[in-house]
Parts: structure tokens; C-alpha cells; sequence
């Protein structure tokens, strides 16, 4: 019942938007901490969500990074097997200038609270989240902190 | 007498029986543990609609890791979860070292090992005596702190703190386990033996703590996968994931422990699964404190700590579940980024849905078998 | 002598004693709870004030007068102010029938049982009025339960002292106790020939007794884990010392009923010594005994649910109860029909 890493890098691999598909990398989990490392089209997210929630995984974090110097934000999505040793790593890239995602709300509940928490702190909106209130930071905060240009 | 301007105008849509009103339980409220705020929608006793409100107590420790050095950074991480320290500072200094390939002896993996599953016998007491008394029971906490306190002075002698330890370095510990310790211990395992089978027989065996909890606030496999609630609360919904055997990181694939689970889901199971918990850590102290070889603490570690490029996970069961680091490195000696999976943040993201319909004691109850600590969450 | 025995100082006495009894034992239950408590957790308790904490209940009393009482904005502020004096009032009116010794009642009625229980009824209504006039949420979901938490109890305790009342034949509580004199197993807690059920029917008044004085385990007026102090969240100071001591008078009131009723008063065990003052000490060693047993399950036991609380009363109690009374009732008449056709 629980996937191996084939068929789960198969499953992964056939995700695409026509032009451009996933990459799917195998990863070292001794060196990186994760098996298997998935870098997506941004209108992927949910599609590389319904994957994982469909091979039985749990959701770890979503979290953000913001790369300054390539004017780009990523957005790690982590997963976790309950039921079988696997991590998988989906990533994303959105520009800098207009940080917009879809939300994963709707396939794991757990990313409701993640993604408003990401959203306090680099200001990606996710497109279709239920409820994205200032979470960590005070109801009025107007500032990203985690921002790489965030000046307090 | 009430004036009619202090009257808060009642939104029923005209029907009387379905008047609701709000509850704003915390951030000061004796149930809920430390700065937690819980807006209740209620009907009655029952409630419609809990959304937790937290950050009351967030202090942004993921920035602060962007603007000091690896090391100094450690320091940081025993004070997210002051309950469990030890396995917090276990995941960062595990994920540097997996990220810069620092090898670490033997002699303090053991070391680690112990010292981590006294603080998860420490932090589950600390649970145990705080559920209680969330139940009503004012007793128990006493003999829990009876208990813990052994444990953080044995802890205090060897790292000089009793609650936020900083004890593990890169590459291995801040000092060695001496002998005192390791005898300290011997004798805290003995102690505690007994200790938990009084437990049993007086508290959990209790039929007023057996109606309080059987039944009460069950969280399914699929509730729990959905939400990435670990630990104890995924334990208890029968699924036996432990990140000590699904990533085993330091010497635990040597060492021998049941993954104790409970299928019933309910609020006693995550109660038994703690409780078996412990036991399960004693074993695990008895066999490293057996195994533990002589030789250096700490390894070779550069003066100048400079992490390769690329990002990095690591992580460790903690007393409340699943803590995972995730440390960003553009090459320089300051951290790009360092994310922190807290497992009270997820296990608190499923009480709005499950204490949909719940009664106000029955929802406290559950609240405190998730066993949340607020800075965990806020961080 | 003489003087003494005057109507109008004879009642100004008993006042003033009672007062004196009732205060002394609500500052000192308060003490005895706090040291039961720390020897069951294994501390020393308050130890610090007077001869081994001896003048704690007096510095409590101190602090808590020299404190503003708060009237919260927008509460009814009548109501608030005099619901601590309604929860006071019915113990004290309660004591004055309870006989300490044979010689020692404040006043003595033939139907002092009925007396008792119709003023210890108003006890729910002054802690309902409390939590109302506080215009608080937990404090009116705390006044909620204790009503609905009253109303369940009241009734298997008084289908339990029905029962009891068939057996003695008198509401007078002085000639209960006469008729349990001559050694314990006279006490009607071991007539197991008039209903051999009597011991469970003890259970049952002491059960229901420690809810109507809302006491842990059934503390769901107070539940300071879930409704933070309940229907006494508004009040501080005295307002809040009052309801406190009040708590512990009516734990008084109850363990004397218990005693009243169930052993024998001041009836000594071993029937002797009997009278005076020798009643007086039977009475308080039997009251004492049955308060600590108060608070030692206080210290022992988690708080009930409060749905398994009314389930225990409606489901277990009241049937039970029942059961014991049409017992009682057919063991009686058995001897009239076994000698009507015999």
C-alpha cells in the first residue's frame, strides 16, 4: 500500500502544465534530511499536493525563502509519510514583485494555519485561502519581516 | 441596574433557539497553558465554532537566525519549547552537523540520547500534572514535580541550566557526562519505576479520569494526517509514526523501544501514550546508560563554521511530536534561513475542527491531551 | 442563673454563638483544608503566620477586608451585594436547629428537619443570583449548572430522608438522635433490620450532600479549569470571602445532618457518657471526622463531568433511592400484614 520512491518519482514526474513538468531529484536522506526533492511550476502546487495526499502523506511545513539577489520567492512545501520512512520536498519559485500562489487549503487542512503564517511573514498571498488574518503578527502589521529587504 | 446602552444586541436571525453567543477564553484563562486565546462561538455549553488566536507571544525566532552565526543561534533553540529543550537544540545542532558533515563520537550521541529522554520524562510530568489539573485533579502536579525536579538536577549539574539547556554543541556536548551523572541516573531510573506504577494505580486507573477521557475528543488517523499532528496525538490514533524509527538520527537504531499506540483516538489514548511513553524511555536510558563507551565528547568542528550551499532537514521526536528544522546556507557563516517545524503548531491547527460540537469541559480536556506549550507554537 | 435562662438572652446567646461557631469554623475548616491539602501533596502547607500557620485564616480574613469590593459596570449592582449575604444566611439559620448536645440546641422544633431544608434550598438561589448579577459569561454558565446541579441532588437527598423520616417517625432532630442512643449499632446507619439498605442510603445522603455544597468532585460552580472561578469570577475581596466561608459552613450544616441523621449525634458509640458536654465532644468528633473526610476527597479526586454529574443523580441515585424507599415502606408494613393473617 505505501509507495516506494519509484513509483512515488514517477507519480511526481507526471505532473505539468504542458510546457513546463516537474523535476523530480532523488535525494540523499543522510545528506539532506528528505528523499525526494520536487521543484514545480507555481500553478502546480495543488496538483503536487493532491499527489502526496493521495500517497498517504501528512503535511509538514510551508514555508518560505526569500532569494533577493534572483528577484524570486520560493515556497517549500514538506511532506511527511506517517506510515512509511519518506520526506518529499515540493518547491516552488514565484517573482518577487507579484508573490501569488494557489492555496493547499483545500487538500490538507494543516496548510490553512501554515500558509497564513507564511503569509505574515513574506506576504505571498495564496489565492483561494479561507481566512489569510495577520496570524503571528499583531492584527495591524504592515511589514514582511522575513523579507530579505525588511528593515525594522 | 443594567442600562439599556450596556446591552449587547443579540443576533439570532429571529429565532430564539439559535442564539449564540462569543466566549473569549485566554489569553488569561487558568485552563489555557501560558498566552492562548480561544474564541468560542457557543450554543449554550456546546460549542459551535473554537478558533484558536494565538502569537501573544511570538518572537520571531526564524529572523533572529538570519542575523547571527550558527553557533550563536543555538541558544535560541531550547527557548521555543522550554519544556523540551534538549531535543529542540538536538535538531539544530543535528542539522548543522548532517549539512557541514561533522562527524560526532559515540561516547556523546549516547550522552544525547540520555539526556534527551530524561527531558521527555521531565516534559511529559509536566503534562501529566498540568492535564490534571485541567480535569480538576490538584494533587497529581505535586508528585510530578516531585519527580522532574530529579530530573533538572541532574540536568543542572551537568549543563548548568534547568529548564532552556543548552547542552549539545556542534560535533558533540558542551562538557562530558561524568560519573555522578551517569550514577544520578541509575538511581532516577529506579526511583521512577515505582514511581509510575503508583501512577497507574492511583490516577490513570481513577473511573472519574477514566469517564473524563474515554471517548472524549477523538482525532482520527486521517484528522491527524490532514493536519501533520505527530507525536503522542497520532500515536494515539493508532498510526505508530516516531521520527526516532522513521529517521533515525543519533543512536537510536541501536537501541531497542516499542512505539507505544492506542487505536481509540480518544483523549485517553494520547493519555496512555504518554504514559507508556515514559516507561519506554526509562528502558531506553537503562540500555544507554549500559552501552555508553568511553571516549571524547566532541568532535572535530572548524573555528569558522561556514555551511555548505543548499538547504538542509533534520529531524527529532520531541516530547510533543515532530520538530523539524529546516536551515537554508548561501555559504557564508550566518544561517539564509532557518525554518522551524514546531509539533504544537500543527496539533493545534485541528482544534477548530475537532471541538466542532463539543462541550466546553470536554473541549478543555481535549486541549490539554494535545499537551500545547504556547512558545512552541508562537515561537 | 436565672437571668441566663431568660427567653430573650437565651436567644441572643445561641445568636452570638453560633456566629462564633460558624466564623471560627469557616476561618479554621479554611486552615485545615490548606494543611490536609499539603500533607496529602507532601508539603508543609501555610506554616509561616502565628505558631505553625495557626494565624493564616486571621491574616486571610485581614487582607480580604482591607480590599475594595469591586462592582463591576453594568452589573445589577443590588443583586451583586446581596448574594454573598443570601449565601451566608441559610447555614446560620441551618445551625440554630442543629443539637450539639442534649442540653445544647439554640431552638429546638418539632419540625426542625423540614426547617433545615427549606432554608438550606436557598443556598442555590444566592449563588444563581451572584453569578447573574455579575454579568459575566462563565459566571452565568456557572450559575446554569448549579441550579440544574441542585435541582438533581435535591431530590434523591430527600427521597433518602424520607425514607430515613419513616423509620424515626418525627422531624424533631433532638428525638432522632433519642431514638439512636445505646451504642452505635442503634445508629440508623446500621438498622439493617428496618432496611438493609441503610448504609447505601448514607452513601447516597453523603454523595448528595457534597454536591449541594458544591464540592469537589462536583465542584461545577467553581470549575476554575473551565469557567475560571465560576459564579464567583466578578467578586473580590470580602464579597468573594464570604462566598468562600459560606462554602465551608454549608459543609458544616451538611456533616452535622449526616451525623444528625445517620450517627447518632451526640450519642456516644459505646453507650455511655452520653450527656453534656461528653454529648457535645461525641458530636464534634463525628462532625470533624466526616469533614475531613471532605476534603480528602477534594485533594484525591479529578473534577466529574458535568453531564455524567446530573447522569449519576437522574440514572443511579434517584432509582436507587426509590428502591430503598418502597423497601423501607413494605419492611415496615410486613409485620401488619404477616399479623393481620397469621
Amino acid at each position: 500500500m505505501n509507495p516506494t520512491l519509484e513509483q512515488l518519482s514517477e507519480h511526481f514526474g507526471r505532473l505539468t502544465t504542458g510546457t513546463a513538468s516537474a523535476v523530480v531529484q532523488v535525494a540523499d536522506p543522510a545528506l539532506k534530511g528528505y528523499h525526494l526533492d520536487v521543484t514545480v511550476a507555481p500553478s502546480l502546487v495543488v496538483e503536487a499536493a493532491g499527489v502526496a495526499d493521495r500517497a498517504g502523506f501528512a503535511l509538514d511545513a510551508v514555508t518560505g525563502v526569500d532569494w533577493l539577489a534572483q528577484n524570486e520567492m520560493e515556497v517549500v512545501y514538506d511532506y511527511f509519510h506517517p506510515e512509511s520512512p519518506l520526506r518529499v520536498v515540493v518547491r516552488t519559485r514565484i517573482p518577487r514583485a507579484e508573490p501569488e500562489l494557489p492555496t493547499i487549503a483545500g487538500v490538507f487542512a494543516g496548510a490553512n494555519w501554515h500558509e497564513r503564517e507564511t503569509h505574515d511573514f513574506f506576504g505571498i498571498r495564496f489565492t483561494g485561502h479561507p481566512n489569510l488574518k495577520p496570524f503571528l503578527l499583531p492584527e495591524d502589521a504592515t511589514f514582511h519581516p522575513l523579507l530579505k529587504d525588511y528593515k525594522p | 441596574m443594567i442600562a439599556q446602552k450596556d446591552l449587547i444586541p443579540v443576533d439570532n436571525g429571529g429565532d430564539p433557539t439559535k442564539e449564540t453567543f462569543v466566549l473569549n477564553l485566554g489569553p488569561q484563562h487558568p485552563a489555557a497553558h501560558g498566552v492562548l486565546r480561544v474564541l468560542l462561538t457557543m450554543d449554550g455549553e456546546w460549542i459551535q465554532r473554537a478558533e484558536p488566536v494565538i502569537g501573544y507571544i511570538h518572537r520571531m525566532h526564524e529572523k533572529m537566525g538570519e542575523n547571527r552565526t550558527w553557533a550563536k543561534f543555538l541558544p535560541n533553540t531550547s527557548r521555543i519549547d522550554y519544556l523540551s529543550a534538549m531535543h529542540y537544540t538536538h535538531a539544530f545542532v543535528g542539522a548543522v552537523e548532517r549539512a557541514a558533515k561533522i562527524e560526532v563520537p559515540v561516547r556523546a550521541e549516547y550522552a544525547r540520547v540520555i539526556t534527551s529522554e530524561l527531558n521527555r520524562i521531565s516534559s511529559h510530568m509536566v503534562w501529566w500534572g498540568a492535564l490534571l489539573l485541567d480535569l480538576g485533579g490538584f494533587t497529581p502536579i505535586l508528585y510530578a514535580f516531585d519527580d522532574r525536579e530529579k530530573i533538572l538536577d541532574l540536568l543542572e549539574a551537568l549543563c548548568g541550566a534547568r529548564l532552556t539547556y543548552c547542552y549539545y554543541r556542534f560535533g558533540g556536548l558542551y562538557n562530558d557526562v561524568d560519573d555522578a551523572f551517569l550514577k544520578g541516573t541509575r538511581d532516577f531510573v529506579a526511583h521512577m519505576k515505582p514511581r509510575l506504577k503508583m501512577y497507574r494505580e492511583l490516577v490513570t486507573d481513577n473511573i472519574i479520569l477514566r469517564k473524563r477521557l474515554t471517548g472524549i475528543g477523538p482525532l482520527s488517523a486521517d484528522l491527524c494526517r490532514r493536519y501533520g499532528a505527530t507525536g503522542p496525538v497520532i500515536r494515539g490514533a493508532g498510526v505508530a509514526y516516531d521520527v526516532r524509527r522513521a529517521e533515525p538520527y543519533s543512536v537510536y537504531p541501536k537501541l531497542e523501544f516499542k512505539i507505544p499506540t492506542y487505536p481509540e483516538a480518544d483523549s485517553m489514548a494520547r493519555y496512555l501514550v504518554r504514559m507508556d511513553e515514559m516507561e519506554q524511555s526509562l528502558f531506553i536510558i537503562e540500555q544507554a546508560l549500559d552501552q555508553i563507551p568511553t571516549g571524547p565528547f566532541i568532535g572535530k568542528v572548524p573555528r569558522v563554521l561556514k555551511l555548505p550551499v543548499g538547504d538542509t532537514c533534520y529531524a527529532v521526536e520531541a516530547a510533543r511530536g515532530r520538530f523539524m528544522v529546516r536551515i537554508v546556507s548561501d555559504g557564508k557563516e550566518i544561517p539564509y534561513r532557518v525554518k522551524l517545524r514546531t509539533p504544537s503548531f500543527s496539533n493545534l491547527s485541528l482544534y477548530e475542527e475537532a471541538s466542532k460540537g463539543m462541550i466546553l469541559p470536554d473541549a478543555l480536556a481535549m486541549m490539554g491531551s494535545l499537551d500545547l506549550v504556547i512558545p512552541d507554537i508562537d515561537r | 442563673m436565672n437571668f441566663l435562662q431568660t427567653e430573650p438572652i437565651r436567644i441572643l446567646l445561641y445568636l452570638v454563638g453560633i456566629c462564633a461557631f460558624v466564623g471560627a469554623n469557616a476561618a479554621y475548616l479554611v486552615l485545615a483544608e490548606r494543611k490536609g491539602a499539603g500533607r496529602i501533596q507532601r508539603r508543609p502547607g501555610p506554616n509561616e503566620a502565628g505558631f505553625g500557620g495557626l494565624l493564616q485564616p486571621l491574616a486571610d480574613g485581614i487582607k480580604l477586608l482591607a480590599k475594595q469590593v469591586m462592582v463591576p459596570p453594568g452589573t445589577d449592582a443590588l443583586l451583586f451585594r446581596a448574594a454573598p449575604l443570601l449565601v451566608m444566611a441559610p447555614p446560620l439559620m441551618c445551625l440554630a436547629m442543629i443539637p450539639f448536645s442534649d442540653s445544647i440546641t439554640a431552638r429546638s422544633l418539632n419540625v426542625g428537619l423540614l426547617f433545615v431544608f427549606s432554608f438550606g434550598s436557598i443556598n442555590v438561589m444566592a449563588l444563581m443570583l451572584g453569578g447573574w448579577a455579575s454579568r459575566n459569561k462563565f459566571a452565568i454558565i456557572s450559575s446554569a449548572r448549579v441550579v440544574s446541579q441542585n435541582v438533581a441532588y435535591e431530590i434523591p437527598m430527600l427521597l433518602v430522608v424520607i425514607t430515613l423520616l419513616m423509620v424515626t417517625g418525627t422531624m424533631d432532630l433532638n428525638e432522632i438522635i433519642q431514638q439512636q442512643g445505646g451504642g452505635f449499632w442503634k445508629w440508623n446507619l446500621f438498622k439493617v433490620w428496618v432496611n438493609p439498605l441503610m448504609p447505601v442510603t448514607f452513601v447516597i445522603f453523603f454523595i448528595c450532600m457534597l454536591a449541594e455544597t458544591n464540592r469537589a468532585p462536583f465542584d461545577m460552580a467553581e470549575a476554575e479549569s473551565e469557567l475560571v472561578a465560576g459564579a464567583f469570577t466578578e467578586y473580590g475581596g470580602m464579597g468573594f470571602g464570604v462566598f468562600f466561608m459560606a462554602e465551608y459552613a454549608n459543609i458544616v450544616v451538611g456533616c452535622s445532618l449526616a451525623t444528625v441523621l445517620f450517627l447518632g449525634g451526640w450519642q456516644s458509640p459505646i453507650g455511655v457518657l452520653s450527656g453534656g458536654l461528653w454529648g457535645a465532644g461525641w458530636f464534634l468528633l463525628k462532625l470533624y471526622a466526616l469533614i475531613f473526610t471532605v476534603i480528602w476527597i477534594r485533594w484525591t479526586f479529578p473534577r466529574t463531568q458535568f453531564y455524567s454529574l446530573l447522569n449519576l443523580s437522574w440514572k443511579i441515585l434517584i432509582p436507587i433511592s426509590l428502591f430503598t424507599l418502597l423497601l423501607t415502606g413494605a419492611m415496615m408494613k410486613l409485620p401488619v400484614v404477616y399479623n393481620h393473617f397469621f
